[in-house]
């Protein structure tokens, strides 16, 4: 019987507008994004256009911004703003009691 | 008769068929936004009715007197506030003289004369002489150094009182007396501000507001004393203090008298025309004499004195109107204050005194230190006060006018429109959709919704275009958000976007947030959104790597820079690849390398599985498919030989390509290898506003391409030819020559300066090439081949700037723990393949 959230630290291991990163074995690594007001966001870490990680991207309001060629990803839906067409799948979390917590089935079905 | 304004210029002879018939002359008494504007107006209505001549006390052209204290406070020149230049004059055939004040009228026969005797004849005349400030003849307010804060003149004896340094004294907490206080204080001078009545603005403001804003102000340094009564200015023949009532003496090279302007009516007055406070006037702004007119601060109208500007236009207008003889005359103005006081925001209007039947809205956040106030009599708006959120200044002012009744919103009405009109959420087109066509948009130059719809109308597609068309936005731009939002409105996706502002989140252009950040002594990313209203929460990832740079650059040692505002590679310290892996560049100073250093590049090639490695265009070796989490492993390897980081992956000084020079080349008249490792030792680790390359060639073959660099040296017999611009980019360019230099230390000084120019003048993202094909060469001589003093400040600010930044960040990163780069977690699911 495994949880349905998996603990994966503490919320100030992520620096605010930043990210960190939790590979996934046999999947995609996903990418676990602080805001500037402190929501926590997780997505596949790869840009829809070309791979790029986003979780090198610059955090700004509640997108980030691909290090690859600056196409600005909504942390909420994973959906490419503005001109640019795409997705990245989501991962729910959660913070309890400062720590972050992914959704274990999430992680999986991403990963797969 | 369709005439342009090029067409009628010159004299006139009457006579002919062809030629226009003889105009009538009207001169103009004020050379300010009066008198101007309502020339304006006239030539709006009939540009051909009139041959106008407009007098001028001051020595300049019309300028925007409320932007003086932007100017004093160094935000703004004199030509940015500039309203209309000589081409206006030129283009509308009228005669400016300016610097020679008209000094008597004489309406028997219709003749003004002035200081220099000139004598003009009118067959109208408009008399804009505005106000003059008000001295109060306390004992010694006729020392030198004692002023007031009127005209252009003033703002120049505060700079140069405030480039001696030292203290000041403002009479005054009004709204001139605290800008000319923020002013002085900005340009380093020590001030305190003497206000007679118990809270500041006391006209604008009420007592909660007006103790936010002494609170703010003291925050910044500045000494406020309030009930403060000037006993006497103290001084033998310059001004050295101010001594109060109370005995208090206040040291102060420099006294700003700041308490208030009467209307000018000294002429008006010797010519015999019926004055009260002002000059008399009726809705058409004809003064007694039915040839003379008058305008402005000098006038009164039906016994209301304005010293305001948002009146003005409801008076130029009405002038006009009667000047081609249509009517619709000035029935007088509700006026509103929306003001920055030193940066902060304040808003008022109407009556906010409280009294019999009136009602108080407030709405305090002290830790926001915002404060609005609103008073509501017989469920009508007569009053309000906003400070700290001005937002919805101009809704309140506009319900006010229009003496809506509330009843229906008084639930509401405090948190201000977007709430109000229902839903909470706040969509600024829908706001500016509710605004009426008469609620004002631009207070610096009264203009109002319905005038820029119909400027859009006209075919204004963009932000400039409007700003030229109607002048919204032109001048302090506080309103360019509700243009904006206007343009949106009217045309949808047709609106051009303005090029020049940073990016989507400020309608700053690059060079306004350098300045603001320099002037306004900011010193954090936060404080910059702040302070210049950034439109997002956290900016985006155009500005944040380019506000982040500004500020590094304008407060070497002090600003902490912020990691999250920058570009992966720079945060990384290597250069991202399609794969998401990176690329390290260990710097090889001058290009030249050693056994040493070979072996540990290669052992790390082997250790880390590079796939491959390369030497660059720029004489270093670049190790490729680098990991994330490998990188902090990498550095310390190469830290261990000794090596540091080539900077290869930023927006900062990458390589110094040389040739071999006299030591083995036989062309060679220099050591260029040896110059361009002392450059590269001078100029490594700092940070520009793009990448930058130097390269130095031994002889005028330039093996090392010296004149496709951003500072190339090329050496010659007599000494080294120093260039720059250069780029072998996507648009190759050839350098520009800057000057010949002698020795290897001059060289090494302009390099130093040249670099230093570019990092403090260039915007975020701009190369050397296209940054002087913007300024110019002979710009960039001027500052770095001619002005010695300058040059040398500019490179003792490089040099001091170095002294914090040549710090190897991979040496940095490796003793930290890495944990940035390493993963928080790792899942690895039952029964995955491991």
């Amino acid at each position: 019987m495994t949880a349905d959230w998996l603990d994966i630290g503490w919320l100030d291991q992520i620096p605010v507008r930043g990210s960190r990163t939790v590979p996934v074995t046999g999947g995609d690594e996903i990418a676990v994004f602080r805001t500037g007001d402190n929501q926590v966001f997780a997505l596949v870490n790869r840009c829809p256009h070309k791979g790029g990680p986003l979780s090198q991207g610059i955090v700004h309001g509640h997108s980030v911004a691909c290090p690859l060629h600056n196409w600005s990803i909504a942390l909420a839906t994973g959906t490419a703003q503005g001109a640019d067409k795409g997705c990245t799948p989501t991962v729910p979390v959660k913070v309890v009691s400062g720590r972050v917590l992914l959704c274990r089935a999430s992680a999986l079905r991403a990963a797969a | 008769m369709e005439l342009s304004g090029n067409d009628w210029g010159g004299e006139d002879t009457g006579g002919s068929p062809d030629v226009p018939p003889q105009r009538a002359h009207l001169v103009v008494i004020g050379n300010g936004m009066a008198g101007c504007r309502a020339v304006e107006e006239l030539l709006a209505r009939d540009p051909a009715r009139y041959r106008v001549t407009i007098f001028g006390a001051e020595p300049h052209v019309n300028y925007n007197r409320i932007m003086l204290s932007p100017v004093l406070a160094g935000e703004k020149t004199f030509e940015d506030i500039i309203l209309n230049g000589q081409d206006w004059y030129r283009d509308n055939a009228i005669e400016l003289v300016a610097g020679d004040p008209v000094v008597s009228i004489d309406r028997q026969a219709r003749r003004v004369v002035s200081a220099s005797g000139r004598a003009v004849d009118y067959d109208r005349l408009l008399i804009a002489t505005g106000s003059d400030p008000f001295i109060i003849p306390v004992p010694g307010h006729m020392l030198d150094g004692v002023i007031s804060f009127r005209d252009m003149a003033d703002v120049d004896r505060m700079l140069a009182a405030a480039d001696a340094g030292g203290d000041a004294v403002v009479i005054g907490g009004g709204l001139l007396g605290l800008e000319a206080a923020h002013g002085l204080t900005l340009r380093g001078m020590k001030v305190t501000v003497l206000h007679i009545m118990p809270t500041l603005m006391e006209r604008q403001l009420d007592e909660a507001a007006g103790w936010l804003l002494k609170t703010a102000l003291e925050a910044r340094g500045q000494t406020i004393l309030t009930g403060a009564d000037t006993a006497e200015i103290v001084g033998e023949s310059h001004v050295e203090g101010v001594r109060l009532k109370d005995g208090t003496l206040i040291p102060a090279s420099l006294v700003v008298m700041a308490v208030g302007i009467r209307p000018n009516v000294r002429l008006a007055r010797e010519a015999g025309l019926a004055i009260g406070r002002g000059i008399h006037v009726d809705d058409h702004m004809v003064t007694s004499d039915p040839a003379v007119l008058a305008v402005g601060e000098c006038v009164e109208h039906q016994s209301i004195v304005y010293g305001l500007v948002a009146p003005l236009w409801d008076m130029c207008r009405a002038l006009a109107d009667g000047l081609v003889e249509q009517h619709s005359g000035y029935r007088g103005s509700v006026t509103s204050t929306k003001l920055k006081v030193a940066g902060l925001d304040v808003f008022s209007a109407g009556d906010f005194s409280g009294g019999d039947g009136a009602e108080d809205i407030v709405l305090r956040d002290a830790a926001r230190g915002i404060y609005k106030r609103v008073v509501v009599k017989n469920d009508r708006i007569v009053g309000a006060v906003l400070y700290g959120d001005t937002a919805d200044g101009g809704w309140y002012f506009d319900l006010l006018k229009r003496q809506e009744d509330i009843a229906n919103l008084r639930d509401v009405l405090i948190f201000g429109q977007a709430f109000a009109s229902g839903g909470g959420q706040a969509d600024p087109k829908a706001a500016v959709a509710a605004l009426s066509d008469t609620a004002e948009i631009c207070g610096c130059n009264g203009v109002s919704k319905g005038q820029v719809v119909s400027c859009i109308a006209k075919g204004a597609r963009s932000l400039d275009a409007v700003r030229a068309g109607c002048k919204a936005s032109a001048s302090c731009g506080s309103c360019t958000g509700l243009v904006e939002s206007l343009l949106a409105l009217t045309l949808g996706d047709q609106v051009e976007a303005g090029a020049k502002t940073m990016c989507k989140c400020t309608s700053f252009g690059h060079d306004d947030v350098r300045r603001e950040i320099v002037a306004q002594g900011m010193r954090s990313i936060p404080e910059v959104m702040q302070k210049l209203h950034w439109s997002t929460p956290d900016g985006c990832s155009s500005c944040r790597p380019a506000l982040n740079y500004y500020l590094l650059c304008a407060l070497p040692g002090d600003y902490v820079d912020d990691q999250q505002s920058r570009f992966v590679n720079e945060r990384m310290h290597a250069n991202i690849q399609k794969d998401g892996t990176y690329s390290v560049v260990p710097r090889m100073w001058g290009g030249i390398t050693s056994p040493r250093e070979l072996r540990a590049i290669a052992d790390v090639v082997e250790k880390f599985d590079a796939p491959m490695v390369k030497v660059t265009g720029g004489q270093r070796l670049d190790i490729f498919g680098i990991r994330k989490e490998d990188l902090p492993a990498v550095w310390a390897d190469l830290n261990a030989a000794g090596m540091v980081s080539g900077h290869a992956y930023g927006k900062s000084l990458r390589t110094v390509k040389t040739c071999v020079g006299s030591e083995w080349c036989r062309f060679g008249t220099q050591d260029s290898t040896g110059l361009g490792i002392k450059i590269e030792r001078m100029t490594w680790g700092s940070w520009m506003p793009h990448k930058f390359k130097i390269a130095v060639s031994g002889c005028p073959r330039n093996c090392a391409e010296a004149t496709i660099k951003d500072f190339g040296v090329v050496c010659v017999d007599s000494g080294y030819e120093l260039s720059v611009g250069g780029n072998g980019g996507m648009k190759v360019r050839a350098t520009d020559f800057l000057c010949k230099v002698a020795t290897e230390a001059e060289a090494m000084h302009h390099c130093a300066a040249f670099v230093q120019l570019y990092r403090e003048e260039a915007r975020y993202l701009e190369r050397t090439a296209p940054w002087i094909e913007r300024v110019g060469i002979a710009y960039i001589r001027e500052r770095i081949a001619e002005d010695v003093e300058g040059r040398d400040a500019l490179a003792a600010r490089f040099l001091f700037s170095q002294s914090f930044s040549q710090d190897d960040p991979w040496s940095e990163r490796v003793a930290d723990d890495a944990r940035q780069h390493a993963h928080m977690a790792e899942f690895r699911p039952e029964g995955a393949m491991a």
